[in-house]
């Protein structure tokens, strides 16, 4: 099946009139993904066309899920204006918003974390990838894409795969779709440190998803998230896992690109993080060209197929 | 981004947070100026860099000392021409240390005591987070290691911002009563203020001091910022010390290039900061040692590229490069197409390496074919990774 979204889910895109969401709303469309809505304020009305699909822009986030009953936003807009874009979309009662953007104030992000407390919205990101539910069709078309990864190394299948980072999760999903298993839903939950969803609220998802029978945790030098889901994973999770920490060669104190990415302490490093995996049962990958066949050592440990 | 200490102070000043009186000097021409602007009395000689340690620091002459307490403004003058356009290595500066291109000159007041305060971000909570202790002047993970009932912390609540009652709970951590509590209740609240507006990432006071005379002021300031935020502050902006960056890392940051620099002969290219990571690790697990970390972005042009290459090729240190683009909203064409013209531009006797995947791979290998240019392909990462080591050893 999947998590969070399906072939049946309908989404707008904020920032569709955009180069950057343009293009990646041409992407989605061309997957087979649902886009029934763009949003930019101040050019409602429009349409943004491609390959026989007509999508109406909107000025408001509000406005376009009321029109076309889209219940998920993907978010390309500027740095400046982010922040606000996902409040609109909590405003607007939606059950997920998927934020790309990269650069967003740390200060912006915790007011919106806190403003967005209690409400029904779920944020993935910012500065993520997106979301990939792949469908049964060539290059898994038919599914539902979700940001600005490439659709077609993925497959329909069973491996749900969680990570911080987005080449490296195509790295991961490409040795999956290599071996010929498949992904229930890849989460790209982004690099940034104050951020909506953690490793662990998408484990809990994957553990009670009937068709994820395995799962592949990539993390990064820098806060407490992968260890977190590494301990619940050890008492609650019944599924094969396997993981990968990135950074292990990383300077301390420098931010290595992602904003997250930057070792505070002796406990989020990525040998500290490694070590946590290892005590909780985690099939640790060695390199990054090992995710796959960690995931298979650690389902033949289970007695678990993949397939 | 980093800023001075002399810089730091100049902040808290516009935000009401006390600090000795001081005046900095940039050469030292500017050294009488800046002294005759003092009260009577010692003085403290302060080295400028963007590094802590600078006080047990020495310099690469052999002069012991970045901080210093003079008694007379002659002794001053002479310990600040020794100091300036000098080199002090401490424990934070590396083995080559920093050029000390200011020197702070600030009253030296009567210390009464020493705490330490820090605002930051918690990434756990998610929250602004005050950190407090009276043992000031030391090193506050010690303090957190040994006596962490020393340490008072209050979580601020972004909604509702800092509460009284909880710069109280600071102030009643910190043992102060009567005028000196008064006083860094003000203190405190006016650190916050300065920390919330500006977008800072981190503001320490390491030692905050009481006077004899009840006065509570920031004896040292340690203040960054998030690089994320700058666009909304040209005034931080203009802060910014180049002299204190590597020259490669500013030339990248003009290019919009997350690059750092390292110790190893490897030169890495590679799109995405969590591939770009995990690529030096590849290479450290083979046997190799990265020369930087370079993440190109997503949408990177061929101009993009080729100003990368150039970054990496101007390091010394490199034996060989290591491309591995695993194309999302990468073209490998584009990455292919800039690596050609790249190597046209400034020539290539190095072994290069390049692993291509994703969005118009087939394209992306073709150019790189059609080239001419020696160059080995890997196939998977494992494989580009060994390859380079083994060419590089």
């Amino acid at each position: 099946m999947s998590i969070l979204i399906s072939s049946e889910t309908k989404i707008l895109i904020q920032g569709i009139t955009g180069a950057f969401g343009g293009k990646h709303a041409q992407l989605s469309i061309d997957y087979g993904t649902q886009v029934v809505a763009g949003v930019t304020p101040g050019k409602g009305g429009q349409t943004f066309e491609h390959a026989g699909v007509k999508v109406p822009v909107f000025n408001s986030v509000a406005e376009a899920a009321k029109a076309t009953g889209a219940t998920v936003s993907a978010i390309f807009v500027p740095p400046p204006f982010a922040g606000d874009a996902i409040l609109e979309c909590v405003d607007a009662g939606l059950d997920l918003a998927v934020c790309i953007t990269e650069g967003i104030p740390i200060k912006d992000m915790v007011r919106v974390k806190r403003a967005m407390q209690g409400a029904k919205t779920r944020l993935v990101g910012p500065n993520c990838p997106g979301l990939v539910t792949p469908g049964e069709g060539e290059g898994s078309n038919g599914g539902c894409r979700i940001g600005i990864a490439p659709g077609y190394i993925h497959k329909k299948g069973h491996v749900g795969v969680v990570s911080r980072s987005g080449t490296l999760t195509y790295e991961a999903v490409f040795q999956i779709t290599t071996k010929g298993l498949g992904q229930s839903t890849s989460v790209g939950i982004g690099g940034d440190p104050v951020n909506g969803t953690d490793h662990l609220d998408v484990i809990k998802l994957f553990n009670e998803d009937p068709d994820t029978k395995g799962i592949i945790l990539i993390g990064e030098i820098g806060g407490n998230a992968e260890v977190e889901a590494a301990r619940w994973i050890k008492d609650n999770c019944t599924k094969p896992v396997a993981g990968f920490i990135a950074g292990a060669t990383a300077p301390p104190g420098r931010r290595m690109g992602h904003a997250g990415a930057i070792v505070g302490g002796a406990e989020d490093t990525a040998e500290a993080k490694i070590a946590v995996f290892k005590e909780c049962g985690i099939e640790v990958a060695e390199t990054p060209s090992d995710m796959a066949d960690a995931l298979l050592r650690a389902a033949k440990a289970k007695g678990v197929s993949l397939a | 981004m980093n800023i001075h200490e002399y810089q730091a102070k100049a902040l808290f000043a516009k935000f009401g947070v006390p600090a000795p009186q001081g005046a900095a000097a940039k050469s030292s021409d500017e050294f009488a100026t800046a002294l005759s602007s003092l009260p009577e009395g010692p003085t403290m000689v302060k080295s400028q860099i963007h590094a802590g340690g600078r006080g047990k620091g020495t310099f690469t002459d052999g002069y012991k000392g970045g901080v210093k307490f003079c008694k007379t403004k002659d002794e001053a003058l002479e310990v600040a021409g020794k100091m300036i356009n000098n080199t002090l290595v401490t424990i934070q500066t590396g083995p080559a240390g920093r050029k000390v291109q200011t020197i702070y000159f600030t009253a030296a007041l009567d210390i009464k005591k020493e705490y330490y305060l820090a605002i930051l971000l918690d990434r756990a909570t998610s929250r602004p987070v005050i950190v407090a202790s009276t043992e000031g002047g030391v090193e506050i993970e010690k303090v957190a290691e040994e006596t962490p009932e020393k340490i008072t912390k209050v979580f601020i609540d972004p909604a509702y911002g800092l509460a009284d009652f909880q710069i109280r709970e600071i102030v009643f951590g910190l043992e102060l009563t009567g005028g000196e509590a008064k006083n860094a209740y003000k203190l405190i609240r006016n650190l916050y203020t300065c920390f919330w507006e500006t977008d800072a990432s981190m503001v320490e006071v390491n030692p905050l001091i009481t006077t004899p005379e009840g006065d509570v002021l920031a004896l040292d300031a340690k203040v960054s910022f998030d690089d994320n935020a700058l666009f909304r502050h040209p005034e931080i902006v203009e802060l910014r010390d180049l002299n204190e960056e590597d020259p490669k890392e500013i030339e990248a940051s003009k290019y919009d290039l997350a690059y750092i620099a390292l110790d190893g002969n490897i030169a890495c290219l590679v799109n995405g900061a969590g591939l770009a990571m995990s690529t030096m690790d590849i290479i450290k697990h083979y046997g190799g040692n990265p020369a930087n970390f370079l993440d190109v972005g997503g949408g990177a042009t061929k101009e993009k590229v080729i100003a990368a290459f150039k970054i990496i090729l101007g390091d010394p240190n490199v034996g060989g490069i290591f491309v591995n683009i695993f194309g999302g909203i990468m073209d490998c064409n584009v990455i292919a197409e800039g690596i050609v013209d790249a190597v046209k531009e400034v020539g290539l006797k190095l072994p290069l390496v390049v692993r291509l995947e994703g969005n118009n791979v087939a394209a992306g290998k073709a150019t790189l074919a059609a080239s001419g240019l020696e160059l080995v392909s890997g196939d998977t990462m494992a494989d580009a990774a060994q390859k380079i080591v083994k060419l590089v050893a």
